[in-house]
């Protein structure tokens, strides 16, 4: 009976293709960003930099995948390649482009991913489906090699392993904890409102187009090159900004091994469990990824009263994926969002059954 | 019974209009094909197909199973090229048809099997067939700056035009997998509808309906062609639509045209006859 | 100088890799041909065939009670697959039966490492890896006895596939099972049996292709991603031919070791990571069937 829409009219398109049409959706949503803004006061450090901070670190990352393979119906397998380029841009623009705001740094490493994402998105034209999952696979080991192997990138240091030189922003070192959420925060925030915009709008049905019917795609106008590689520049300036987060926010080194095919596997799964080709998927399918460990820990301790070996936990959790991913693309292939959807279906009507 | 009774039969009712009646009257040729021939490896689809379209007529493609006709209406709208042949639109040669240069020219379609885009709602879909009035770039729509509000308002209003035309305001919101086979249809014919063609083909848009969707079907169609002048090209099988609603009709049998006139003509056409029942040739 | 025996060597040991590309890839021709699936989780099957088998050893079977036991395994392994996971999805579209054995993967490794640990094993299947010494000396050429065994092992095994595809009732039964299941069905074909001997073929055929590759690098979890190599192999020879993948198999094979060890240098090694994957791209962007496929025309 809270989630009742009864007097509330919509008498504009405007008004009704807002994000939040229901007033209670929308105080709901204006709580949520009260609370995360907010939480660094009351989350203590840890639970900040090793989990905030990386849900909502992979939640763009997994944005972006979802932009190309739940909108666009691209499968890929390389967004961990396309994070490692956005991490390196980062590091060699405030490297040699001295004064550069963060900011802009990160958002040229985004286009800088973008164009690479391009180059490696042209066989989509052609291919399709697990040919086009491997196409992605080249480019994620080659990026990764490349990086590795010309010295440059890594600016001839020696040691292997590179520290992600500070956030400056206005002056202001962002340094703490707090700090380096806050500024995940907004960065993600921001993305997120520009893609679910994109994706309610012509953008959206573009991609959505190309992925149901590609040839009645066609006949509509819509040209198949040009929306496909969008989809691609798009979804890998996502994944390149996340790969500056991740590794100026949370690694604090810029490494080509911290982007290898299992973290690319791990991120198919968030938008797969999440739910494929919705926004919040990514984001529920992130957190799901992430705070998987911690609940077997709390499980193992609760019901078997000690810790779980590590590499018990590691194949547990291995198999928890697997099988969520097959159950839901059998029962629920929009995944956790499309859950969450009924749930609040349900609390629409409630205490009514229907 | 023989088959000019058959072809003569109507029983659907509709308003065919008479020819000084027509809001839009029927003009010069719009379409021209000349000489088309298609091959798939050895099979020929296609022989040697020359016909016109004139403007704002409705023009039936008839003929029996595996005649070549949505092989025809794949070859005007781009999805094949043929080997031979070529397409004039309004008196001008054009060089290649692709999909999308024909949507830019004004054409749009339906299929024989719908087409749908499955994961979206029916008025997402209707909007999806107005791809090329959306000129703001992708950064406008992320930004909502106003030229992509405005065209997304725009969208929605030639959209919800169309739907209430059809009849399907109570589906709009619909995820178009979940409606009946008649109704999907219907949204089809309105995401092609949604692109303001001028020419329209239809391949089989009454496939697998009843007699009331028939209807229905059919006074749509007419209504299009009166309302919106479009040109309508259409693939069917029931005679009694084909004989009732167009203004003249090609025969297709195994690839070759073997009749074009108006419906009274074809009925009357012995190889049309021969072609229906089966004489050997 | 150019050194034409070391050149011979390199070769040599890249085909002999290949061979047993094609034999990895060869699990996934079968499925394929007979399911339509594309079974991501061939490789990840691989490495589970071979510890089962070590692992079994290990608990006192001898050799040739393990052999059966594993067998056994995959093929349970691959009903259950077929029953769970192929069956409730029958009707979907491909990219989601690809990623539901992406799934499927996963789970198979973790039940690996949940029985069987994480520990590295040795395999020794009683045949020496130690250059053979009348070959070193005439030809200059590293070849072990386990390479040529395993050369001629993989060679006979796909022969034999090859000709079961081809020639008998059998293999037709399969190709008529891939193209349409209710087709098959209805004109008598036992569906479960064949299903049953595809995946027990597939079994057998991971469990030999981990055995080789066991023998000669050990048994361990890196062995899933050799197994991905499988996959350009697969597309450049093309998904449902048995000879393409032969072909497909040794170019790669060839290929990546030729280029890794002229090229390789230059750039601090690691060439042979991406080296196939790029390649199968290339072949992609050319000829999208593979060497031997069928061309795919997409009716509208």
């Amino acid at each position: 009976m809270f989630y009742r829409e009864a007097g509330q009219f919509r008498t504009s398109y405007a008004q009704d293709s807002q994000i939040l049409p229901l007033r209670q959706d929308r105080v709901g949503m204006a709580v949520l960003l009260m609370a995360a803004a907010l939480v660094p006061f009351v989350a203590n450090a840890y639970w900040l930099s090793a989990i905030l901070i990386p849900w909502l670190i992979l939640s763009l990352v997994a944005l972006g995948q979802n932009i190309l393979m739940g909108y666009a119906g691209q499968l890929s397998l390389g967004s961990a390649g396309f994070m490692a380029v956005g991490a390196f841009a980062c590091y060699n623009f405030i490297l040699r482009v001295p004064g550069i705001p963060f900011i802009v740094a990160v958002i040229l490493s985004g286009i800088c991913a973008a164009l690479v994402g391009i180059a490696f998105g042209l066989p989509s034209l052609r291919i399709r489906g697990l040919y086009l999952a491997v196409a992605t696979l080249a480019s994620q080991f080659f990026i990764v090699w490349s990086l590795d192997k010309f010295a440059w990138f890594k600016n001839y240091d020696p040691a292997g392993v590179i520290t992600a030189q500070k956030i400056m922003i206005l002056g202001h070192d962002f340094a703490s904890p707090r700090e380096k959420y806050w500024v995940v925060l907004v960065i993600v925030l921001v993305l997120t409102l520009l893609a679910k915009n994109m994706a309610r709008g012509s953008v959206g049905r573009g991609w959505m187009a190309v992925r149901d019917m590609d040839v009645a795609a066609e006949v509509t106008g819509l040209s198949l090159l040009r929306t496909k590689l969008q989809a691609f520049a798009i979804s890998s300036f996502y994944c390149g900004v996340g790969g500056a987060l991740f590794a100026f926010a949370y690694l604090q080194t810029v490494e080509p091994s911290a982007f290898t095919i299992e973290l690319s596997f791990r991120i198919l799964f968030m938008v797969i469990i999440g739910g494929l080709g919705t926004i919040m998927g990514s984001f529920l399918g992130a957190g799901f990824i992430l705070l998987m460990p911690i609940f077997l820990n709390v499980f193992f301790h609760t019901v078997f009263g000690k810790s779980v070996d590590a590499s018990i936990a590691s194949a547990l959790e291995q198999i928890i994926f697997g099988v969520m991913i097959i159950t839901f693309l059998i029962y629920e292939p929009l995944g956790l969002a499309r859950l969450w959807q009924l749930t609040k279906e349900r609390l629409r009507l409630w205490p009514f059954r229907h | 019974m023989n088959i000019s009774t058959v072809l003569q039969s109507s029983p659907l009712q509709s308003n065919v209009l008479q020819s000084s009646q027509r809001a839009f009257p029927i003009g010069a040729p719009i379409l021209e094909l000349e000489s088309i021939s298609l091959r798939f490896g050895g099979v020929k689809a296609l022989t040697d197909i020359s016909f016109n379209v004139l403007e704002h007529e409705v023009r039936a493609i008839i003929g029996p199973n595996g005649a070549g006709k949505s092989s025809m209406l794949n070859v005007i709208n781009g999805v094949y090229v043929p080997q031979e042949g070529t397409i004039s639109l309004r008196g001008e040669r054009l060089a290649g048809m692709t999909p999308t240069a024909a949507a830019n020219l004004g054409i749009s379609r339906t299929f024989q099997n719908i087409a749908l885009f499955k994961g979206m709602s029916v008025l997402a879909n209707i909007m999806a067939g107005r791809a090329l009035r959306a000129h703001a770039t992708f950064l406008e729509v992320a930004l909502q700056l106003p030229r992509a509000r405005r065209e997304e308002t725009e969208s929605r209003e030639a959209a919800e035009e169309i739907i209430e035309f059809l009849e399907i305001e109570h589906i709009r919101k619909t995820p178009v997998s979940r409606l009946p086979y008649g109704l999907q249809k219907r949204v089809e014919l309105g995401r092609a509808l949604a692109a303001e063609p001028k020419i329209l083909l239809l391949d089989e848009p009454m496939a697998g309906m009843n007699i009331e969707e028939k209807q229905d079907m059919c006074r749509f169609i007419l209504d299009v062609n009166d309302h919106y002048g479009t040109t309508m090209v259409l693939i069917e099988h029931d005679m009694g639509v084909v004989m009732d609603i167009s203004d003249r009709v090609v025969v297709l049998d195994y690839g070759k045209k073997i009749g074009d006139g108006t419906p009274d003509e074809v009925r009357a056409n012995q190889d049309v006859i021969d072609a229906y029942l089966g004489v050997a040739h | 100088m150019f050194d034409i025996s070391f050149f011979i060597e390199v070769l040599v040991g890249g085909l002999l890799s290949g061979i047993m590309y094609s034999l990895v890839a060869l699990g996934f021709v079968l499925i394929y041909k007979a399911s339509s699936v594309f079974n991501f989780a061939q490789g990840s099957m691989v490495f589970f065939a071979v510890l089962t088998f070590v692992g079994v050893m290990e608990k006192g079977l001898p050799f040739w009670a393990a052999l059966p036991v594993a067998v056994g395994v995959m093929v349970l392994v691959g009903m259950a697959t077929e029953r769970f996971v192929l069956r409730p999805l029958v009707s979907q579209s491909e990219d989601t039966l690809l990623m539901a054995t992406i799934g499927l993967s996963f789970v198979i490794e973790g039940v690996a490492q949940l029985v069987w640990g994480v520990d590295v094993r040795n395999l020794d299947l009683g045949i020496r890896d130690e250059p053979i010494g009348w070959v070193l000396d005439s030809t200059g050429m590293l070849i072990s006895q386990l390479d040529i065994t395993a050369g001629i092992v993989a060679s006979v095994m796909v022969a034999s596939l090859a000709l079961l595809f081809s020639r008998t009732k059998v293999g037709r039964g399969l190709r008529a099972v891939a193209d349409d299941h209710t087709a098959a069905l209805s004109i008598g074909i036992p569906l479960k049996q064949i299903w049953m001997l595809v995946w027990a073929t597939a079994g057998v055929v991971a469990l030999v292709a981990g055995m080789l590759w066991g023998a000669r690098s050990g048994v361990q979890f890196a062995l899933v991603w050799v197994a991905l190599k499988a996959l350009p192999v697969l597309i450049i020879g093309g998904f449902t031919s048995v000879p393409g993948v032969i072909v497909a198999g040794l170019l790669v094979g060839a290929s990546e070791k030729i280029v890794e060890v002229y090229i390789g240098p230059k750039f601090g090694g690691g060439v042979e990571v991406w080296f196939p994957y790029v390649l199968a791209v290339l072949f992609l962007l050319v000829r999208p069937e593979g060497l031997f496929g069928e061309r795919i025309i997409r009716r509208v």
